[in-house]
């Protein structure tokens, strides 16, 4: 049915009609009409952030818990730039997002406008796809349009860009129909190679599931179908950072997340396995370690929805382009209906491998004396949240990898973390958007002092909405990551790595009306998690830690997976010159 | 630390050892890239080859088709087999792209280019490069008492052959299109 309205309120209508509730954003001159639309309705939530890189990582998180795209509305210019950071963070990590932008008014574009920035230009590599809507006719196809790209196929972050002459002008607004584009990703795999894949698995002595953040873009389903084939095959199964949650860390198979700082369980299967089974993950290089010694003698297959991932870093043998859901369930059913066959007295040895690898309990500290380590308050943290409907968000940096290593993730969508991008200051804002989702839930933000004041403004929009949203800061006054690399690769020189003049953030938390906690003890840390929880709303806590620790195990850069660092006594000379020019 | 001291190929399961077909030699491919007609589509295309390090040796692009507002852009480029595929999975990837034809690999094509040639001279020099471009079925499109303007058609190769020899002969000025390319039978 078509129905005639401003720009503007079809830009509501839009968002209404693709079941939006909740949208973050800022106003701005160029989205006054938009905003005029949306205080005229009841439908949606608006959320004003504090920065529209704050917007746009809550949006981030409200989609990763959700499942759910994610919405912004941000004005021309600084609004759009500022919500770079945040897009080309959801591009890395496939997150599905829709960026609305206001433009100066069409007539005006080009001429150095105030506020005028060339936002699809600058957007365009940031983007899975960007649009510049000219005509107020166009505005609903191409809104419906923004929401079929940005979830369909392997998903991601779209913008389109709205002139503010286009917003105020009225036009033809269509509901959304089931799209008709030429854009339809491919999302049955081919079966002949399922049945390759099948073939490899009866006759694996060493196989192992490598799973990535694809099982959860692919939903609940996906994630319920991987745990029924690792039950059912009895093969390990470890998966990225991304990934993880979507099989659960209590399960009998896992081993723990790999790569970088990954478990060394984990890592000595990926290098020593002779079937390696990629399950919507991208060979990122925090996984692989150095190429030419990446997994020697493994046969790999790659099951991905976008065909770019295959072959991009990692030659493999078996390709599968197609929905991991769709894959899983079609590789279930040729596995079974060829007799449900696994290798399974080579399997039953190999793990009795896998079991000697985790007897080094590569994880394992002592906690002693009067400060607290940071894996001692994650295993705590852990300890008092795991029975709690619990969300996790983190910063990045060292935090981020004690959090992975050391909180448990029993379901999908619980845990979300700046992946690929690596983008300090998203932890807070992304947590914020996860409470949006789940107002009822624990959420809690894993920070490290220097990323959480990144987006520190965020504070007044958890105040504003009484979202009670749990950040739990490990204070090392260091730059933490950064001075483990120093340590390590540029000889205890450590350039720029402290935290100066760091504020005071129990005043600082009671300066926004917020709870601050302050923990220095380890006798305390208990007690004071405890007061985090139970307190109805933000609170800051401020968990004093040990300075230098590092994180391990490590893989260092330019190395393989079997030569892990697992401790401080490993770190001489463990990173060449070779290795020392890799991030 | 390795307790499997495994040598990288040793297994005839490795998959240095399953894929021969990706060497690192350079080779030298034509793409064909239908592409709906929108503004910044070429951007799009353009961008990519820019921020993934590919190489672009020609490319050309014209709308072919008004009614499906399609556009052809013919991409001719170079790199190791893998970075081929990745160029083709990337293109595929853009929303805006249609189809990805690697011309290279699918089977015989014919490439043609347009370029046209300024060549100044008088005397000798003038007759011949007139005699030549006869032979090379170049035509002449603009003439003064001072120089010819030569159009000609043909595959690159035949194209650089004609430049060689106009440039002893006082060649001033040159504009290429870049290569349109299509499969040949059906």
């Amino acid at each position: 049915m078509t129905r005639q309205m401003t720009g503007a309120e079809m830009v509501v209508q839009a968002l209404i009609d693709q079941g939006v509730d909740t949208v973050f954003g800022y106003p701005g001159g160029a989205v006054l009409p938009i905003y005029d639309a949306i205080f005229q309705q009841n439908h949606i939530k608006h959320v004003l952030v504090r920065h529209e890189q704050g917007a746009v990582h809550a949006a981030e998180g409200y989609a990763r818990s959700t499942g759910k795209p994610g919405v912004c509305l941000v004005t021309s210019g600084p609004g759009a730039t500022n919500a770079v950071t945040g897009l080309t963070d959801a591009l890395l990590d496939s997150i599905p997002i829709i960026v609305l932008t206001g433009q100066v008014p069409t007539f005006m574009i080009g001429s150095d406008a105030f506020q005028e920035a060339d936002t699809v230009g600058i957007t365009r590599p940031c983007t899975k796809h960007n649009w510049l809507v000219k005509e107020t006719n166009a505005l609903a196809s191409v809104l419906h349009e923004a929401f079929h790209v940005a979830t369909s196929g392997r998903p991601g972050p779209v913008l389109v860009d709205i002139p503010k002459d286009v917003q105020f002008a009225s036009g033809n607004y269509n509901a959304p129909q089931p799209s008709t584009s030429h854009y339809q990703p491919t999302v049955k795999g081919d079966i002949t190679s399922i049945t390759e894949l099948v073939e490899a698995m009866e006759k694996a002595e060493r196989p192992l599931f490598y799973t990535g953040g694809g099982v959860i873009n692919s939903g609940p389903a996906a994630s319920q179908l991987l745990r029924e084939l690792v039950a059912a095959t009895n093969f390990p199964i470890t998966s990225t950072l991304m990934g993880l949650g979507a099989y659960p860390a209590s399960g009998d198979n896992w081993l723990g997340m790999l790569g970088m700082h990954g478990l060394y369980e984990a890592n000595m299967a990926m290098h020593g396995c002779d079937l390696m089974i990629n399950i919507g993950a991208r060979f990122d290089d925090r996984i692989t370690g150095v190429i030419s010694e990446f997994s020697p003698n493994s046969t790999k297959a790659h099951i991905d929805i976008d065909p770019s991932s295959i072959n991009k870093v990692i030659r493999v043998d078996i390709p599968i382009v197609g929905d991991v859901g769709h894959v899983l369930e079609d590789l279930m059913k040729v596995w079974k209906s060829r007799g449900r066959k696994t290798n399974s007295a080579a399997v039953a040895n190999w793990w009795s491998q896998i079991k000697e690898w985790q007897a080094i309990e590569c994880l394992k500290f002592t906690q002693q004396g009067k400060v607290i380590k940071p894996q001692y308050a994650l295993s705590r943290l852990e300890a008092l949240t795991k029975n709690h409907d619990r969300y996790i968000t983190t910063e990045v940096g060292q935090h981020q990898m004690w959090a992975a290593q050391y909180l448990g993730f029993e379901d999908p969508n619980r845990w979300m973390t700046s992946g690929g991008l690596g983008t300090m200051g998203y932890g807070f804002p992304a947590s914020i958007g996860v409470q949006m989702g789940h107002p009822e839930s624990l959420v809690i933000n894993v920070a490290g002092e220097a990323s959480w004041l990144m987006n520190m403004q965020e504070l007044g929009t958890a105040m504003q909405y009484n979202l009670p949203v749990k950040q739990f800061i490990l204070n090392n006054e260091r730059l933490g990551m950064v001075r483990q690399w120093q340590e390590l690769l540029h000889g205890e020189r450590y350039s720029s790595s402290w935290s100066e003049s760091l504020p005071d953030f129990v005043k600082l938390a009671e300066a926004f009306g917020a709870k601050g906690i302050l923990c220095s003890d380890p006798d305390d840390l208990d007690e004071a998690i405890m007061e985090m929880l139970n307190h109805d709303g933000p609170v800051l806590f401020d968990c004093l830690v040990e300075k230098h620790e590092n994180c391990f195990p490590m893989i260092p850069s330019g190395k393989a997976h079997n030569e892990m660092l697992l401790g401080d006594a490993d770190t001489q000379g463990a990173i060449d010159a070779k290795g020392s020019v890799l991030v | 630390m390795s307790d499997l001291n495994l040598k990288k190929g040793t297994s005839a399961k490795s998959a240095y050892n399953l894929r021969p077909n990706f060497s690192d030699i350079v080779e030298r491919h034509t793409l064909a890239v239908m592409v709906e007609n929108e503004p910044g589509v070429l951007a799009r295309v353009i961008g990519l080859f820019a921020g993934r390090g590919y190489n672009i040796e020609s490319l050309t692009v014209a709308e072919v088709d008004h009614e499906g507002k399609l556009s052809r852009i013919t991409i001719v480029t170079t790199g190791t087999p893998q970075v081929i595929e990745q160029i083709k999975a990337q293109l595929g990837r853009i929303v805006t792209v249609h189809d990805v034809h690697d011309l290279t690999v699918e089977g015989p094509s014919v490439e043609r280019e347009l370029a046209m040639f300024k060549v100044a001279g008088d005397g000798d020099k003038r007759v011949e490069a007139l005699r030549l471009a006869d032979i090379f079925r170049a035509n002449v499109v603009d003439s003064t008492l001072k120089n010819f303007v030569f159009e000609i058609t043909g595959a690159p190769e035949k194209i650089d052959a004609f430049a060689d020899l106009m440039r002893p002969l006082g060649l001033v000025e040159v504009a290429r299109t870049g290569v349109a390319a299509l499969s040949r039978g059906i």
